[in-house]
């Protein structure tokens, strides 16, 4: 039993160290172009782990991550443009202002329950692009034309050009956010997430207030998603209303579930899929990559409900499994 | 110790790697054809005009077939932005980086084209006859970037002029998109009223793409007390306008801006009886229209329909659209001869002087210079009888 | 005042496409008990083959027969292939599977149908022999639709042995089986209804909104404010509510909030609905079990 959970652990190790080996060195292996996808690939793999925090460890289900991600956007490109904040401390100030605003929505809807949950923010992702656009904000969002800020100049520009030092920041700010997922998702508040997802009345009942939990995780779902869209602008060097719309929010929805939400690990190949997949579909059917993007999701919750991320664990428990039966 | 490796084999990798990289306004080797690139919302909410972009495929298509232009063939890499501004950055980027097409070429969208506009000019990369009317294409700011239609400030700014001409007490309502199309015609009006806007255009409504219709907006518009009326609007909307005007018995003179008067997408579905009396801006010509049958451009341009996009509505006017741009490029890649570097294509497409359209209207010519940057700067009006609009005047400019 | 009344005439033939959308949303709630966020997409694709048929030459009243058997059947079809098997299972994967039909039948129909705008034929008389310019001929006749499918609705669920076990079976499955009610196939049958209302709402709503696919869009939401409005089990409350929203938006866009705040305002009903009287104005406040 020891012997299998250490090789569990240690490929786990392996696996941890290969994945940050390869972020590490690929973008100096790669063109600027890729290195940018790569940037994109991060900001969404953020995005989605915001995702997962929220529906997959909460159970309260968001089509609206697309509005928290436009709000960190504008937050970081008015600071950056209009107070002259330093861009790489954007998403910080971003995720600050997500987090508020997460929280009080989150204790707005705090008594919305599953599908009227889902309902709401779904009709808060379709409005997005029209509040962006109010005349009454023109002054710091630019109106329906958005924001040309030009992409922010590498600080070592002898060491890294541009586009590798913006992937670095958006590494970095990768690497904090998931690495605090992890942590809290394995120390008591994340028994009690999961308590209040799976038993909402029995978590309730031994003492976990429900309403301040969801609205918290509400607030640091929107943390996250607040810091991958402030990430996102700079990426991109431009925000505009068009940017941020309902389908946004579906994408993000779909690396969550894709990847598997309730298990952080598949925030990567979540983020992964929603940059390379649309390409890939339309490659296959110049026509119809939206078809294919709705019939995959079906599949998918209905196939392997759990997503990537519970697909390779039950092949995982399946080895484990077999080699157990073998006679030593 | 798995950790001190890594890092070993990283700064020998950041010693290797770290040379500059990308190109400037160089010529780009392109031996025996030339690719150019685009970006078209193919799929998404703005998939109409996605006909553009096939337009634009199947000319060059017939250009290769002809032999290509100076003996090249040409290539084009069209990819799907899905009308999302951060896509077409990723696809300019790619079409740049890793296909290294020689310039940007027809792209749809004004929020796009905004969005890879420094990126295409710091590379000094053509972005050429973006398919939008903005103002802000013609702006020396951006050397590297030239619209192709008549931009919708100089398109209202002449409705304005023709008013102040006809009915100089008039009093004009507007209806407009709240993005940047409206809000260029608008300005346009404040341009061609100049002090007396205040005065002519008395109450204004915007919609949003969402808005499932904008009949109150014209109901909002008529208690105003208009007799004269702009449709700032696309197909949809300007269909609903025209249709609603006439449901509730307004009978303003209705200038319909260019974006929203093609007679098969816009008139047929509002209702031909009700679009009796519209004026609209034209400067291509109407493939629909009965005169134009043996008009030798028009002949041409429905030969090639039929051969090159059978199964396609030759009325749709984005592929008039796409057919015609396409031509205009190949006119500057023609008088490019064999320095196909990009500078040399920004001079030549800076350089077009008098250049006859075949599809476009008679007198209405494309023209450009150091300083001129909009290639079309014209439009002849024109009054819709029923069954075609009939043109009138002559070709207008701005100024 | 001449003004507000055309300003509240036309927000009523709004309000008639929003009232038809909500019908096809209450008949699935009353069924399932589920919202159905792809509602929308359904219906615009069910014009689509409505518009097909006519354009292939049948005659207008044919091609709407057919098209609701189309839609019915598609109905049937979703619930038992995809829905059946998701019973039991958490609100996360039912919304997800919502999020696939919209964005699949939206793609379908783009693929097919392509993006063109097309007009739809209104089957009422164009000419106004009520002499009125407030309401067009179709608006009228739309509205008059709506209520007799309102009606009709309403009946079915009141007064019809299988309106009756229909409701029995999404409030209580386990007692209507005891009872003799085949529960999986009244889940297929709601969808079925609700796919036809949804195309009613369809060529009901396209040849004012136009028929592209995109159509619904812009429609649904306000759908789901009316529906949550009215009362989204309440087959005449959510109508009433689709009116209502037609109205307001109207008014508050003419003369409150302006033209470009109409789609906040919908958001702001749809939420506050949900958040102070989640029952919505008509319908009866239920109570959750534990």
């Amino acid at each position: 039993m020891r012997g299998a959970a250490g090789r569990s652990a240690r490929a786990r190790l392996v696996l941890t160290a290969l994945v940050a080996t390869a972020a590490l060195v690929a973008p100096f292996l790669l063109g600027d172009y890729q290195v940018y996808q790569l940037s994109v690939i991060v900001v969404y793999i953020v995005a989605v782990l915001g995702f997962d925090l929220l529906t997959g460890f909460t159970g309260q289900v968001s089509l609206g991550q697309g509005a928290f991600f436009a709000l960190g956007a504008y937050t970081g490109v008015i600071a950056l443009t209009k107070l002259h904040v330093p861009y790489a401390a954007t998403p910080v100030l971003a995720g600050a202002v997500c987090f508020v605003v997460g929280t009080l929505f989150g204790r707005t809807v705090a008594r919305l329950e599953g599908l009227y949950l889902a309902l709401a923010t779904f009709a808060l992702a379709i409005a997005t692009p029209q509040i962006l656009k109010l005349d009454a904000l023109d002054a710091w969002t630019g109106g329906s034309q958005g924001i040309n800020f030009g992409k922010p100049a590498s600080p070592l520009p002898t060491l890294l050009n541009d586009d590798r030092s913006l992937y670095f920041l958006c590494l970095a700010f990768a690497f904090l956010l998931y690495t605090g997922a992890w942590n809290l998702l394995r120390g008591p508040t994340g028994r009690a997430l999961v308590a209040l997802r799976d038993q909402p009345v029995a978590a309730a009942t031994v003492g976990i207030d429900v309403a301040a939990y969801r609205s918290t995780a509400f607030g640091v779902s929107a943390l996250y998603t607040g810091v991958a869209g402030a990430l996102g602008a700079l990426v991109a060097g431009f925000i505009s209303p068009d940017s941020y719309t309902l389908f946004l929010s579906i994408q993000i929805l779909v690396g969550g579930v894709i990847g598997g939400i309730t298990a952080i690990g598949g925030a990567i190949f979540g983020g992964a899929f929603i940059e390379i997949v649309p390409d890939l579909v339309s490659k296959i059917s110049d026509a119809a990559p939206w078809a294919l993007y709705g019939l995959l999701l079906i599949v998918c919750i209905m196939v392997m409900p759990g997503g990537v991320a519970g697909l390779a664990r039950s092949i995982l428990h399946a080895a484990e499994k077999s080699r157990k039966a073998r006679p030593r | 110790m798995t950790k001190k490796i890594c890092l070993l084999a990283l700064l020998a990798v950041v010693a290797g790697c770290s040379k500059p990289s990308g190109g400037g306004g160089g010529s780009v080797a392109t031996g025996g054809t030339i690719k150019i690139g685009q970006t078209m919302p193919f799929s998404g909410p703005a998939s109409a005009y996605g006909m553009i972009g096939k337009a634009d495929a199947a000319y060059f298509k017939m250009i290769n077939d002809k032999g290509g232009v100076n003996g090249r063939k040409i290539e084009l890499v069209a990819l799907d932005d899905g009308y999302s501004p951060p896509k077409t950055v990723e696809a300019t980027r790619k079409l740049v980086e890793s296909e290294n097409v020689l310039i940007d070429f027809g792209s749809v969208g004004t929020a796009s084209n905004t969005a890879v506009q420094g990126y295409l000019n710091d590379k000094k990369v053509p972005q050429l006859f973006v398919a939008t009317g903005g103002d802000k294409w013609a702006d020396p700011a951006h050397p590297w970037t030239l619209g192709w239609q008549p931009s919708y400030s100089v398109e209202s700014k002449i409705y304005a002029k023709y008013l102040l001409q006809t009915k100089p007490d008039a009093k004009m309502c507007v209806l407009f998109q709240n993005d940047d199309f409206g809000k260029d015609m608008l300005s346009g009006l404040k341009q061609g009223f100049g002090d007396q806007f205040d005065k002519r255009v008395i109450k204004t409504a915007s919609y949003e793409v969402t808005d499932p219709t904008v009949d109150s907006q014209i109901v909002t518009l008529q208690a105003a007390g208009c007799d004269a009326l702009l449709t700032a609007a696309t197909p949809k909307f300007a269909a609903q306008s025209i249709r609603k005007v006439f449901d509730i018995g307004w009978k303003p003179l209705h200038f319909v801006a260019n974006v929203g008067a093609a007679i098969t997408t816009v008139l047929k579905p509002a209702g031909l009886d009700k679009s009796v009396g519209l004026i609209t801006g034209l400067y291509l010509k109407d493939p629909s229209e009965p005169a134009m049958a043996s008009d030798p451009g028009i002949v041409a341009y429905q030969a090639f329909m039929k051969q090159y996009m059978p199964g396609t509505d030759p009325n749709d006017t984005n592929a008039v659209y796409g057919y015609g741009q396409s031509m205009t490029l190949i006119q500057v890649f023609t008088q490019c001869g064999d320095d196909l570097s990009r500078d040399n294509v920004m001079k030549q497409a800076k350089n077009l002087s008098n250049f006859e359209l075949p599809v476009a209207l008679p007198g209405i010519k494309i023209n450009t210079s150091a300083t001129d940057l909009r290639p079309f700067s014209q439009v002849q009006l024109a009054k819709f009888n029923g069954t075609s609009f009939e043109r009138f005047g002559s070709a207008l400019s701005a100024d | 005042m001449q003004a507000l009344l055309h300003q509240i005439f036309s927000g009523l033939a709004n309000g008639a496409i929003y009232a038809s959308v909500a019908l096809a949303l209450v008949m699935i709630f009353k069924a399932t008990h589920e919202v159905n966020f792809a509602q929308g997409e359904l219906a615009m694709f069910s014009t689509f083959v409505a518009s097909s048929l006519i354009n292939a030459g049948w005659p207008y009243w044919g091609a709407f027969v057919a098209t609701l058997a189309f839609s019915f059947v598609v109905g049937v079809v979703i619930e038992r292939v995809v829905m059946r098997p998701l019973q039991g299972a958490p609100a996360l994967n039912t919304v997800v599977v919502f999020i696939g039909l919209l964005v699949l039948f939206n793609g379908l129909a783009s693929w097919i149908f392509g993006h063109t705008m097309r007009e739809f034929p209104s089957p009422f008389p164009p000419a106004a022999w009520y002499g009125s310019s407030y309401l067009s001929p179709h608006e009228v006749g739309m509205i008059g639709v709506t209520l007799v499918v309102l009606t009709i609705v309403f009946l079915f669920f009141r007064f019809t042995r299988l309106g009756l076990a229909m409701r029995a079976a999404a409030e209580n499955p386990h007692s209507s089986r005891l009872v003799g009610i085949n529960v999986g196939w009244m889940l297929a049958l709601g969808w079925g209804l609700a796919g036809a209302l949804g195309a009613v709402a369809g060529m009901m709503a396209a040849p004012i909104v136009y028929l592209e696919p995109n159509m619904m869009s812009g429609v649904i939401l306000y759908g789901f404010a009316a529906a949550l409005l009215g009362g989204i089990d309440n087959p005449w409350g959510a109508p009433l509510g689709g009116f209502l929203v037609g109205v307001l938006e109207n008014v508050a866009g003419a003369y409150l909030v302006g033209s470009h705040l109409k789609l906040a305002l919908a958001l702001a009903l749809i939420i506050g609905v949900l958040l102070f009287k989640p029952s919505g104005l008509f319908g009866k406040t239920t109570v959750v079990r534990v």
